[in-house]
């Protein structure tokens, strides 16, 4: 029973939150809260490549955006039809589209997911600077492709989603990729990711099939960053392909980076603090982002392992402390 | 039929042509070595035989399978297993799961906890700091977890390479008296060394290349008397 407790605790405490939360914050503070949601996921999914295999890519923005407009496209094209047939066969609304916000993120992530393999396999072979080279033209690419298709509303954006995704589903998102990485990080498939973060040949040498678990994690990467998209556009109701530039990318790197390359804690953190920092330094205006840039340098040049460095934040690391006290 | 041969084997890396056509052969339960100078080709024979440098022609033979087309991962799955050159230990794991690295390819849990603890029995250093992140160790303590992490696998051939490369000469000792242990357990040694003197004196047999070709193949004891061998490779 005990391993259902955790994930039954977290999904009585979103429900709670997402019917309080609204009443306490005001509009704003509410929407950075969301996005706030959204970049833990895409942090943590990235980490999975960058931090956890050691690949990296810098095409997350790309893998976002395609999960972002597909699953837009899907809702304004058939999910909200279907949820009204739904409405009208006196469902609640809330099940209604609760059901198809999910297949429309199951879809987006899927989409996001089958990019992911396309560009995985043949690129997967390279190293270091060149994946990231290949990625990040990847990345353009899907943006310039959205720019220039009238369908998905080209330069003028695609508004009219309807606004389905709340509180509790980005964070159910959250709490499940982090979940996910936590305990990946804990199995004998983490470890290999692990082992071929740090010696490829090694690993290869030992049996772990390195191909297939580089591209397993990249299209697990790029799964739940068009997840992540998909909450954006259907919380947003409004894309644009400008979101969606490689300077996104970098934004998502920092934070796995500044959070410590392998640690899931710390991506989540990065997170918060880089989503929040810019929100805090509107006080200070034409500087905001120059003081947003110095506080990142600072950072590096103090902590350049990242906030956690490769340690997890847990219960047990307390508990261990106070136990091993003397030493 | 020898467990493991290697059969007029060419490999290329682009242009340069590392192996010429070489021929070595180990049979089960031997100790063979090959012994040669920086470039002759000892770590792409190690290689191409687990299956991490392609061959573009010739054939490495496995217990009578051909593994020359068989990917690296499968191979550690087969019984024959690397432990490569300088170290290369998962740096940012502990030593514990280093091991468990070594037997990714099994599944049997009692089993690996066995071997786990036989292997810190070998190597009483790794019991010591099994928790410790491997990155930390000593140039001699990685090279034990290195070859520990090889043997995790339970493998029938296992190949060594330069396991004393970069580590002190009282440290050597040690280790290779856990290569003869290794071998006396019933695994077969194919170990590339630079130390020609300790391996040929642990070895029955040897091999010499130079720039990519098989010169010499004697018993390891004729090697050792051997002049040109004196001269080139064991200091007068």
């Amino acid at each position: 029973m005990k391993r259902f407790l955790a994930p039954a605790i977290t999904l009585v405490a979103l429900l709670a939150l997402n019917q309080s939360l609204p009443r306490f914050l005001n509009p704003y503070y509410f929407q950075v809260l969301i996005l706030v949601g959204i970049n833990i996921t895409l942090a943590v999914s990235l980490n999975l490549v960058n931090g956890f295999t050691g690949q990296f890519s810098i095409g997350h923005a790309g893998f976002m955006a395609a999960g972002a407009y597909g699953s837009a496209m899907f809702t304004m094209t058939f999910g909200q039809k279907i949820a009204a047939a739904m409405i009208a066969a006196h469902l609640p609304p809330v099940v209604a589209q609760g059901a198809m916000l999910l297949a429309s993120l199951l879809l987006g992530g899927g989409l996001a997911a089958i990019f992911g393999y396309l560009v995985g396999l043949p690129s997967l072979r390279l190293r270091g600077d060149y994946l990231a080279i290949v990625t990040l033209g990847f990345g353009e690419i899907i943006r310039v492709i959205i720019l220039n298709v009238d369908a998905v509303g080209g330069a003028r954006g695609l508004p009219g989603i309807p606004q389905w995704a709340n509180f509790f589903w980005v964070f159910l998102v959250a709490a499940i990729v982090i979940g996910l990485a936590v305990n990946l990080a804990n199995s004998t498939h983490g470890r290999a990711l692990f082992a071929i973060r740090d010696d490829e040949i090694a690993a290869e040498a030992l049996g772990v099939d390195t191909t297939a678990y580089k591209v397993t994690a990249f299209v697990l990467g790029s799964f739940f960053a068009g997840v992540a998209g998909g909450l954006f556009a259907h919380y947003l109701s409004y894309l644009n392909p400008s979101t969606f530039t490689f300077l996104k990318s970098i934004e998502v790197i920092a934070m796995v980076v500044l959070g410590g390359m392998g640690s899931i804690t710390g991506s989540v953190l990065a997170a918060i603090v880089l989503t929040l920092l810019p929100e805090a330094l509107r006080a200070v205006k034409d500087y905001r982002m120059v003081l947003y840039a110095l506080m990142l340098i600072i950072l590096m040049i103090t902590r350049p392992q990242g906030l956690m460095g490769t340690r997890e934040l847990s219960w047990a690391l307390f508990g261990g402390r106070r136990r091993g006290g003397s030493k | 039929m020898s467990q493991l041969s290697v059969e007029n084997l060419d490999v290329y890396y682009g242009a340069v042509h590392a192996l010429k056509g070489v021929s070595v052969h180990a049979e089960a339960g031997e100790i063979v070595t090959l012994i040669g100078a920086n470039g002759a080709g000892k770590t792409t024979l190690l290689r191409t035989i687990s299956g991490l440098v392609p061959a573009k022609s010739g054939r490495v033979m496995f217990e009578g399978r051909d593994i020359t087309r068989v990917p690296a991962h499968e191979i550690v799955a087969l019984g024959l297993s690397q432990s490569p050159e300088g170290r290369m230990v998962f740096a940012n794991l502990s030593v514990e799961d280093n091991l468990e690295m070594g037997a990714y390819i099994r599944k049997d849990k009692a089993g690996i906890r066995e071997d786990r603890d036989a292997m810190y029995q070998l190597f009483p250093r790794l019991l010591e700091r099994r928790k410790q992140l491997s990155g930390t160790l000593s140039g001699g303590e990685q090279q034990m977890l290195a070859i520990a992490r090889a043997l995790m696998s339970r493998p029938r051939v296992v190949l060594l390479d330069e396991p004393s490369l970069g580590i002190a000469p009282l440290l050597v000792r040690d280790i290779f008296k856990n290569i003869v242990e290794i071998n006396r357990r019933g695994v077969t040694v194919l170990l590339v060394e630079q130390n020609a003197h300790m391996a040929l004196s642990i070895a029955r047999r040897g091999y010499v290349l130079e720039t990519g070709k098989v010169v010499l193949e004697d018993e390891a004891a004729k090697l050792a008397a051997n002049d040109e061998v004196r001269k080139a490779y064991l200091g007068g």
